[in-house]
């Protein structure tokens, strides 16, 4: 078995790619933002509590959030995923709306939806961390009520080695890689998406979360500079 | 122990704000154990005991006092559906209209017709966000002509200014009559389409830079320039 002893790119083993964000990417949106980390940049808008059609989802004790993931059509290599609504976006929008909606308080808008739009303009690997990142800071950018802000990160394991935030050429390591997608709340370290991808040992998927949790907070801190770059003068 | 921010500071949601019990959590704030934490972004506000975050941004939601500015969208038997830039419509029934004696099956649209434009007040609203309007009370009335434009609900306190004297500083200079809504909708009528545009610029003008201080010199320097 090939070992992994340095990475593609040269990154530390709990080093996350270079990341940016923007916060009001999207002028007529009620809330909007972009993150970048590496070659993976996500756009995500939100618009409402506006009418809930169909009328048979509407629920008159809290609104609904809605998400929708996808990849752009020019996005991808188009070597592996074929960009687009599928089985796969229909799936990842969905987990992506459970790991939002944890931390959302919607009652105050019964009967209406909140409609939240992820599209990744440009795709690598961890396409979905990229959206949550994203989407959780244009929901605060529509002002809504939420006890928390969420980060997310993928980790994994390549060739034994426990790392942050695998990039496409790790994802697609020849004696198999696991891809640990994770979503965490800032305040109380609260998981709120977990999917893994591949076989681990216990320890490995222990520490694999302590390393999540630490590009969270590096993330977290990011969220907080690019939202306050918004609202502030000169960001103070 | 104590207060962890300070007046004014710009919060995300989960901040940390307070700890112990001195304090207590109103709107955008909430408790948990014994820490108060933001539940939104925005600035914190702290008056006497009490901690609340104040909006930035978001749509406007209806609260029951509000005078709002809306446009006739629908008539029914008994009354109005009203566009006051909610999700969903809010009511003005006939009986909240007007003291006219009004006939079972008359046609209302002599009152308000579709289409037109109307100051009212919130006068009630459900837990389920069903809105009552009302047009009882001073100002409250149908507007012809002019022109409207829309600013962020939020900015709305800022357009008003402190006792009115952002708008009124306006009014004076462009000769404008001018209605602000508290769902973001402001109305102007002026003499000529020149002053309706200044005033217009004049009020995007603080939507765009409301988060600066001395903010009504600025406004006042623009208007003299522009006047000129």
């Amino acid at each position: 078995m090939i070992t992994y002893t340095k990475r593609f790119d040269s990154r530390k083993f709990d080093e996350t790619r270079p990341m940016e964000a923007k916060v009001g990417v999207i002028k007529r949106a009620d809330g909007s933002a972009m993150f970048k980390i590496g070659k993976t940049v996500a756009i995500a808008a939100v618009y409402g509590p506006k009418a809930l059609h169909p009328t048979y989802m509407r629920n008159p004790e809290k609104g609904i959030l809605r998400c929708n993931y996808n990849m752009m059509a020019f996005s991808g290599t188009g070597e592996r995923i074929r960009p687009g609504p599928g089985r796969r976006s229909r799936e990842i929008s969905l987990v992506t709306e459970k790991a939002l909606a944890s931390v959302l308080d919607l009652s105050e808008f019964p009967n209406t939806v909140i409609d939240v739009f992820i599209e990744l303009i440009q795709t690598d690997s961890g396409t979905r961390c990229a959206g949550i990142t994203a989407a959780i800071m244009a929901l605060a950018d529509a002002g809504l009520i939420m006890k928390d802000m969420i980060a997310s990160v993928s980790v994994g394991v390549v060739g034994g080695k426990v790392l942050a935030d695998l990039n496409k050429e790790e994802e697609d390591f020849e004696n198999g890689a696991v891809d640990i997608p994770i979503a965490i709340t800032h305040k109380d370290n609260k998981i709120t998406l977990l999917q893994l991808d591949g076989l681990i040992k216990k320890e490995q998927l222990y520490e694999a979360l302590e390393l999540a949790k630490g590009s969270c907070a590096k993330i977290h801190e990011l969220q907080r500079k690019a939202l306050m770059e918004k609202f502030t003068q000169n960001g103070i | 122990m104590g207060l962890i921010v300070q007046d004014k500071q710009f919060v995300i949601p989960g901040d940390e704000l307070a700890t112990g019990i001195d304090y207590l959590p109103a709107n955008g704030a909430y408790r948990e154990d014994d820490k108060i934490y933001a539940a939104q972004l925005g600035l914190v506000n702290i008056s006497g005991r009490l901690i609340r975050v104040v909006n930035l941004s978001g749509r406007y939601i209806p609260k029951a006092g509000d005078n709002v500015i809306g446009k006739i969208t629908n008539i029914g038997f008994n009354g109005w559906m009203v566009d006051i830039g909610y999700a969903y419509e809010a009511a003005l029934s006939l009986k909240e209209a007007t003291s006219d004696f009004i006939e079972r099956g008359s046609d209302l649209t002599k009152y308000f017709d579709f289409g037109e434009v109307i100051v009212a007040k919130i006068v009630n609203v459900t837990r389920s966000k069903m809105i009552d309007l009302s047009m009882k009370g001073p100002g409250l009335r149908k507007l012809k002509g002019g022109k409207i434009i829309e600013v962020s609900s939020s900015k709305v306190p800022r357009v008003i200014g402190k006792q009115g004297s952002m708008i009124s500083l306006i009014k004076e200079a462009t000769g404008c009559q001018i209605t602000v809504g508290q769902n973001g909708k402001v109305w102007m009528l002026g003499s000529d389409f020149n002053k309706e545009m200044l005033a217009a610029a004049a009020i995007l003008k603080i939507e765009q830079e409301a988060h600066t201080s001395g903010l009504t010199e600025k406004i006042d320097v623009f208007l003299r320039g522009s006047i000129k």
